[in-house]
Formats: C-alpha cells, sequence, structure tokens
C-alpha cells in the first residue's frame, strides 16, 4: 500500500503552491480572531486545505478519515466545485497528524458538516486568489475570466490555467472566509449521486484498507487479553512460547501480554499457547445480567443525576389520564466484520502507527502518554478499517501493536485483534433505562411529559486532557488511568442525546442519572443516547395515542409546529400509504417514528410493516418507507446507502442484539454469540430525501436507527396488541408477550 | 514446514517453509500478497475470507493450505481487475453496493459461484446464496441487486 506521503516529500515537490504545511497562526497575544465556518475555525490558513501543483493536481487535505461513509467523494464534490475543476482532478489526503488538519474525531455524523464546510470556503477563497492571479497575468478584469476546469480565459481566447500560476498565487495565509461560495444552482458536482472513489479498488483486491498495509520486514503480532475485566495475570510460561516456530518476542507488561512472530498463523498458535498456559486471578466484577441488571442501572449505581430540560406551564389543564412505562435497552456492540488491527513501527525513538482510529490526532496525544514522549515523536497515519459504528477497538488496538513493535527490534508489526479480542473488549453502546411518564387532558392532548434516563457514559474516546483511553494502558505495570467521564452535554448530549422532546408540551421535564462507573466499558456506538432514547420517546407517543384514541400520525402532527419536522412525517405517511387508524391483523402490523438528530442534524420519519410469527415468536420487518430531509444534499446516493444501512442495522440492534456475560466474564466471543441480521430477514427499504439546497450540510449516518427501532416497536404493537419495551425483541420475549 | 504449489488465479504460485495446516487465507494474503480475502473471523463464520476452490465457495480461514492445493483455487483478484472487471464488480460499483467493502470480497465471491451454476437465480435464490456471509454496514439490498444486475449483463 502505498502509504509514503510524507512532509518531507511535499516540501521536495518543486513548484507548488503550498511549500509547507501550516497550522494555525500562533494565537500568543493575539486578540481572539474572527470565528470561521465549520473547522476552518480550528484550523485558519487556507494551504492546510488544499495545495494545488504544477502538474494540475488539486489535493485537498481533511483530518475527517473515510470509514465506508463516503465522505472522501463527498468532500472531493464540494472542493471540486468551488474551485471550478473536474472531479478527477481532486486527490485527497485524510487523517494524517504530519499532513491534515486537526478536526477531531470523525464522528456525530459531522464530516460534511465541519469539514465540507471549512473545504467550501477554503476553495471559494483560493479559486478568488487563482482567478485574480490569472487576469494580474492577462491583464483583464478577473470579473470577465471564465474558468473551466482550472483554466481561466478572457474574451478573447487567452488562458492561463491554475496550474500555470503556482509562482504567483499564495494559498500561505490565514482564511477570511469573505468569498461567498457558489449557490446551488451552479454546482456541477454537489447534488449528484457521484460514484463513490473508494469502491472499485475494495471490489477488486487493491490495498484499501490497514490490513493491506504490508512493510518491508513486517512481522505479526498478537495480544492476550486477561479472561475478564480486572483480571491480573498471576503465571504463564514465557519459555515454552518463545521456543515455538516463528516466535520472536513475547512481551509482557504488567497484565498485557502479547507476541510477535515471523508468520501471521506462528503468532495465532503463540497466542494461544499463551492463553493456555497463562493463571490470571479473577474476581466478578460485572453486573447482574437480564432484567436484572436494568434495576441495578437504576438503584445501586454509583448517578450523576441532572435536569436536561424542564418546562412548565400556568395555564395548560390537569391531566385526565396518565401513563407511565419503562424501556430498556442492553449492551451493545459495534461489531466491525473486520477485526480491529494496525501497524506499528519505532526507529529512533520515533513511532509510525498506521491505525483506522477515527481521531488520528487525539490518538497521538494518548498514545505520547503512554510512551511519555512528545507527540511530535509520534505519526499516526490513517488507513481504511472495516465499518466501525463509532468507538471500537482501532484505538486500542493501534497501542497494542506499538507495544508490541518495541521488541522487535525497529520491525514493523501488523497485529489484528481476533475476533473474540474484538468482542470482549471492544466499548459496548451502553445498556440504558428510560422511564417516561405523560399526561392527556380530556382532549387527548399532551400536557404532561417526564422522560428519566440512566446510562453509562458514551464518549471515553482518546484525546481527554487527564488520562489516557486505550485499553492496554490501564493493563501495563505503569499503569495510565482512563479520564474521568465526561457525558456530552446538550445540545448533543450522550446518554440524554434525542431525550428533549421536539414536540410542544406544556409541561416537560427531563433528568439525566448520568452512571459513569463502568463494569463493562461502554463508549460511543453510533447515535450514542439517541437510539435508546428515540425509541423510548417514540414508542411512547404511540402508547399515547393510543390511549387518547388518536392516529399515530395525526397525534404526532398536532403536538409538532416545526414545518420541516412535518413535512418528513407527511411525505414518510403519504409514501408508505399510511392509513389513519389501521389496525394490524394479529400477525402483520404498521408502525410509525419520526426524530431529528441530535434535535439540531437530519430529519428522519420511518414507516416498518412487520410480521409476527405468533408461534415462533419471531418478528421480520418486511419494508421500511424513509423520509428524510438532510439539509443540502451533496451525494443523494450516499445519503440514501447510509439511511437504508441505519435502518437495517437498527432492525437488527432492535430485533436481535445483546451482549451476554456472567459476573464475571463476558460470554460474547463470536457471532455463534451474537447473531446478528441475515439476508433472509432485511426489509427493503424506500428512501424519500426532501433537499433543501439553500440550507447547510445535515450529517445522516446516525439519523435513523432511533426511529426505526421505534417504528419497528410501534408496527409490533399495532400488529398483536402488546407493547414491546425491552431491547432486544427476541422469539422469546415476544412469546411472553403474546402469552 | 513444507513447500506447496499452489494453482491461484491460474498460476502456479510456489510457497516455501509453510506449516501444512496453516490456513489458506494467511498464505493467500501473506505470502502471495493478495488483498481479497479477508480475516472476519477465522471461525467460517463471517465470509469474509471466501475464495473459490474448484469453483465451490471454501472459507480460506478454515481450510488448511495443504488440502487447497490439491484444488485450483481463485481469489476476487482471479476475476478480474480496474481495468478489466468481471461483472460482478462492475455491478458492485455501479448499485455501490457497499459502505465499508470489508464483506464484498465474499459476497462477490459467493456470487460467482451462485451464477456460475446458476445464470438466473431468483431474489429468493441469492438471498439464499449468500445468507452464511455477515454484512454489518447493511448493504444487503444493494448487494442483491448488484448480483441481479451482473446476471442480467452475464446472460
Amino acid at each position: 500500500m502505498k502509504t509514503d506521503l510524507s512532509r518531507r516529500d511535499f516540501l521536495k515537490t518543486g513548484g507548488a503552491l503550498v511549500v509547507a504545511f501550516a497550522l494555525a497562526p500562533d494565537a500568543l497575544g493575539q486578540a481572539k480572531p474572527a470565528p470561521l465556518p465549520g473547522s476552518l475555525n480550528t484550523n485558519r490558513m487556507l494551504d492546510a486545505w488544499l495545495r494545488i501543483d504544477a502538474e494540475g493536481t488539486v489535493t485537498i487535505f481533511t483530518g475527517k478519515i473515510e470509514l465506508g461513509q463516503g465522505i472522501g467523494t463527498a468532500l472531493a464534490q464540494i472542493a471540486a466545485d468551488e474551485l471550478d475543476v473536474d472531479l478527477k482532478r481532486v486527490r485527497i489526503v485524510y487523517g494524517d497528524t504530519a499532513l491534515t488538519p486537526n478536526e477531531g474525531q470523525t464522528a456525530g455524523s459531522q464530516s460534511v458538516e465541519n469539514s465540507g464546510t471549512a473545504l467550501r470556503f477554503a476553495c471559494a477563497e483560493a479559486r478568488d486568489i487563482l482567478v485574480n492571479a490569472a487576469a494580474a497575468k492577462l491583464g483583464v478584469a478577473a470579473a470577465s475570466l471564465k474558468v473551466n476546469d482550472g483554466a481561466c480565459t478572457t474574451l478573447d481566447g487567452k488562458t492561463a490555467a491554475y496550474w500555470d500560476l503556482v509562482a504567483d498565487a499564495n494559498l500561505k495565509r490565514e482564511a477570511s472566509a469573505k468569498v461567498k461560495p457558489k449557490p446551488a444552482s451552479e454546482h456541477r458536482w454537489v447534488g449528484k449521486s457521484v460514484l463513490r472513489r473508494d469502491i472499485p479498488k475494495k471490489m477488486t483486491g487493491g490495498a484499501a484498507y490497514v490490513q493491506d498495509v504490508r512493510l518491508p520486514g513486517m512481522v505479526f503480532g498478537r495480544v492476550v487479553r486477561p479472561p475478564s475485566p480486572g483480571a491480573h495475570l498471576v503465571s504463564f510460561d514465557e519459555a515454552a512460547v518463545k521456543r515455538m516456530p516463528g516466535v520472536i518476542a513475547v512481551v509482557r507488561d504488567g497484565d498485557f501480554l502479547g507476541v510477535a512472530a515471523q508468520r501471521e498463523e506462528q503468532a495465532i498458535r503463540a497466542r494461544e499457547a499463551l492463553k493456555k498456559s497463562a493463571r490470571w486471578k479473577e474476581s466478578a466484577s460485572l453486573p447482574p445480567s437480564g432484567d436484572a441488571l436494568y434495576e441495578h442501572l437504576m438503584t445501586k449505581a454509583k448517578s450523576v443525576d441532572s435536569v436536561v430540560s424542564e418546562k412548565t406551564s400556568a395555564t395548560a389543564a390537569a391531566p385526565a389520564k396518565t401513563l407511565n412505562a419503562t424501556y430498556t435497552r442492553p449492551f451493545q456492540v459495534h461489531g466491525s466484520i473486520g477485526p480491529s488491527c494496525a501497524v506499528a513501527q519505532w526507529g529512533e525513538g520515533k513511532l509510525t502507527v498506521w491505525t483506522h482510529s477515527q481521531g488520528v490526532f487525539p490518538l497521538r496525544g494518548d498514545l505520547a502518554k503512554v510512551f511519555a514522549t512528545d507527540p511530535a515523536n509520534i505519526h499516526c497515519i490513517h488507513a481504511e478499517g472495516a465499518g466501525c459504528y463509532g468507538h471500537n477497538g482501532a484505538d486500542d488496538v493501534a497501542l497494542d501493536a506499538a507495544l508490541v513493535a518495541r521488541a522487535t527490534g525497529g520491525r514493523p508489526v501488523k497485529l489484528q485483534w481476533m475476533r473474540d479480542d474484538e468482542f470482549q473488549w471492544e466499548p459496548y453502546g451502553s445498556a440504558m433505562v428510560m422511564k417516561l411518564s405523560g399526561g392527556l387532558d380530556a382532549k387527548g392532548n399532551v400536557v404532561n411529559w417526564t422522560h428519566e434516563v440512566w446510562s453509562h457514559p458514551h464518549n471515553n474516546r482518546p484525546g481527554g486532557r487527564d488520562g489516557v483511553n486505550l485499553l492496554a494502558s490501564w493493563h501495563l505495570e505503569k499503569s495510565s488511568n482512563a479520564p474521568f467521564p465526561v457525558d456530552p452535554p446538550q445540545p448533543t448530549g450522550g446518554g440524554d442525546r434525542n431525550s428533549i422532546p421536539l414536540y410542544d408540551f406544556p409541561n416537560q421535564k427531563v433528568v439525566k442519572h448520568f452512571l459513569p462507573e463502568m463494569p463493562l466499558r461502554t463508549s460511543a456506538l453510533r447515535t450514542l443516547g439517541g437510539y435508546a432514547n428515540v425509541f423510548a420517546l417514540e414508542s411512547f407517543i404511540d402508547e399515547l395515542a393510543l390511549a387518547a384514541l388518536a392516529d399515530p400520525v395525526e397525534f404526532r402532527l398536532r403536538h409538532l409546529k416545526d414545518p420541516r419536522a412535518r413535512a418528513v412525517i407527511e411525505v414518510a405517511a403519504q409514501r408508505a400509504g399510511w392509513q389513519a387508524n389501521a389496525k394490524g391483523d394479529g400477525e402483520r402490523g404498521r408502525g410509525f417514528a419520526f426524530a431529528k438528530y441530535k434535535n439540531l442534524a437530519c430529519y428522519v420519519a420511518v414507516v416498518a410493516d412487520v410480521t409476527v410469527d405468533r408461534s415462533s415468536g419471531k418478528v421480520r420487518v418486511v419494508r421500511a418507507v424513509a423520509a428524510v430531509d438532510a439539509g443540502q444534499i451533496v451525494n443523494p446516493d450516499g445519503v440514501v446507502n447510509q439511511i437504508e444501512g441505519g435502518i437495517i442495522q437498527s432492525a437488527s440492534w432492535t430485533l436481535m442484539e445483546s451482549v451476554r456475560y456472567d459476573r464475571t466474564r463476558v460470554r460474547t466471543r463470536s457471532w455463534a454469540d451474537y447473531p446478528i441480521i441475515h439476508f433472509g430477514d432485511v426489509p427493503q427499504v424506500e428512501v424519500v430525501l426532501l433537499d433543501h439546497p439553500e440550507d447547510r450540510f445535515h450529517g445522516v449516518g446516525e439519523g435513523s436507527q432511533g426511529p426505526a427501532a421505534a417504528a419497528i416497536a410501534n408496527a409490533v404493537a399495532n400488529a398483536t396488541g402488546r407493547r414491546l419495551r425491552a431491547l432486544p425483541f427476541t422469539p422469546e420475549r415476544v412469546k411472553q408477550a403474546l402469552a | 514446514m513444507a513447500d506447496f504449489t499452489l494453482r491461484v488465479n491460474g498460476a502456479a504460485r510456489r510457497v516455501s517453509s509453510v506449516a501444512p495446516d496453516t490456513p489458506l487465507l494467511y498464505v493467500l494474503r501473506n505470502d502471495l500478497e493478495l488483498n481479497g480475502p479477508k480475516f472476519g473471523c477465522g471461525l467460517a463464520q463471517c465470509g469474509a475470507c471466501t475464495v473459490l476452490i474448484d469453483g465451490k465457495p471454501a472459507r480460506s480461514c478454515s481450510v488448511p493450505v495443504s488440502a487447497a492445493a490439491k484444488g485450483a483455487i481463485t481469489t476476487l483478484e482471479g476475476l478480474g481487475t480496474i481495468d478489466k472487471l468481471h461483472p460482478l464488480q462492475r455491478a458492485f460499483i455501479e448499485e455501490q453496493a457497499c459502505q465499508c467493502g470489508y464483506c464484498s470480497n465474499g459476497m462477490i465471491m459467493a456470487a460467482k459461484a451462485l451464477l456460475d451454476s446458476n445464470p438466473r437465480p431468483s431474489e429468493r435464490e441469492i438471498k439464499q446464496a449468500l445468507n452464511e456471509h455477515l454484512c454489518r454496514c447493511a448493504s444487503h439490498n444493494r448487494i442483491v441487486r448488484a448480483v441481479q444486475r451482473a446476471a442480467k449483463e452475464m446472460a
């Protein structure tokens, strides 16, 4: 895999517009600079975002990473449009601590919003600089030039192209964001379903992933994790493993145990032998499982309580009827198809890591703390991994590889987790409890609403100020501490994400019980708390609608003023052929749900059709229809792909998924212990896009999961008359509910 | 340790000093530097490592190299290249039938075996053929459409 796009190469490149990577200007002694759009605000130099060389290539730099969500293509579309160049000229460099802007994590469905906005303004300004340079060279007014694929042409046919102007135009300056980006009507690429640039090599066996990085002299590593959280290594047979074929090094540091071997299968065999001979001291540190877990979360776990939203009305009627319901969600995994992997190499005290981390800069910061070195001595380079859907083992395995690579005499180490490493040690999406209460007045309108949510943290990624969020760092002899967990505050929220209703209720109270202690490690899984909160909120709306003898769609609309929210609800209902007050027939049913992700990104409404096999208890989602308002759409097919995938993944979470564990060990080790949706059970999905080209970008990667879950729950209730409030809706649970 | 001559994508490939029980996957990926087959689970549960041996889909994470040496092995690379795509590869690109693409190798290889034996499969038959292949990004419907598109092109 070609990975040697080093800073030195850039410096060597003659005649480039940009001769050096530039960070934000030194803020020392300066007044606070004016805010700039998107990530330009924190990476303020134009040349941090793009480079044009004399050969006619435009290179754009993003601190975000490609993880199969298609941002590389979307960002290139934005850049090509603002610069007036052909899409084929645009090359992209993703998260690289030596080359790209620092944009923190690729998370929260914010890549197009943050990086795309920055690139849009940076490229608009760069175009202005280039066109003015062309005008000066050609001796005409800039406004008289026509620009086509970088060639600026005068009325009488004289031309200067961007690539001829590398000596005349200076992009090594702070962005002003004063050049207005193009209106949507002038876009050539944005708004089109351009084919994704990363797919052809993936379909033909090209080097596309960190797993495909091969370096001279590279050897293979594996780790031997403790059998349970909190276990301590007592003894193991180092000598016997060292004698095994191909074994280069056995690395033991405290409770961290790893191995390097010449060949991959030799490393795997050595891992097995180490596992067999290792003796560990274990303790029963895990919470109860099953229904007892939720009682434990509400009553036993240490809680930091806060009121997230409160609204009271002096004029609203007193409730004539009050409903209460408690919903639960278990621990769930990211479950990447490819286990986490990294390649690490040490040389002269410096560390290079190829990683599929979602944040190369935060990872570098945490690695620097573990190795007690300056971050400048560590170079983290993004290479794609399998889809991760949040914070999985990507960062942890980078430290594992770096630890093992210290023992290989400068030879690079490729270390991939085994499937059971990933299932047992990736941070989970937190188990959660949502307790709702709602009051209806005599007319059947909601007058009171409360939502309490109990949740462990959803955001324990690397990059915290104190401590280290990398698994192995806690196992080392000189161990690091994890930072004290912080839940992202509103308006985005973490455990309380999407817990505040968008509906207009006169009295409402939302309370968060943040449970910072994690017997099972948790962190960001797609939507954070949004999936479970929307599941609960939108299930409960249906319960109230039923109590008010109202149609679920009409009931939502009567409590909702936001015209864009109303529009997606109406379009989804219309496209699905929603029939007001239609009842299920005992085996078939239809459900509706809606959310605006984070209450500030895309609007998604979902209609789900399900079948319930009453004898086996199996629920199948047959069809889903979604209406989506994602603001301005860069790549319609990319949006559809995200929404389709989100709905189907959510169907899998909702019907099938929970982590198994006992009081000591995680028992989920393979796909046999953690089934996910198969082809035979995948619903047909239809997605309708409501484009708002005048608006900003709204991320869509996490918009559909919550509504899909609630729509399925509501459809099961519609079909059977029974309400399921505990995820997942396994056949056993369904049979129990129908009994 | 032993030496083997493997027939891979129509060519004889010599690999030396390999334990006979080494899973074929590691020989393909590391000795022959083929990226198509992927490590997913090592337990023949997910399908990411699928190759064809004598035209039949096999989970290369669970086939010893010594056994694989007896057959003709086809990997994703043997189907086509970026410049000369196999109809399945072209269909997966045109349908944008992936998000991350890590499972695509297995999907395409299983679909190849299906179309070789059943050139006009129904939607149900396609889903059956792929049912033991896991996709976490949930591109299932696109994958089915891509196989249908390729079948049409190849007919």
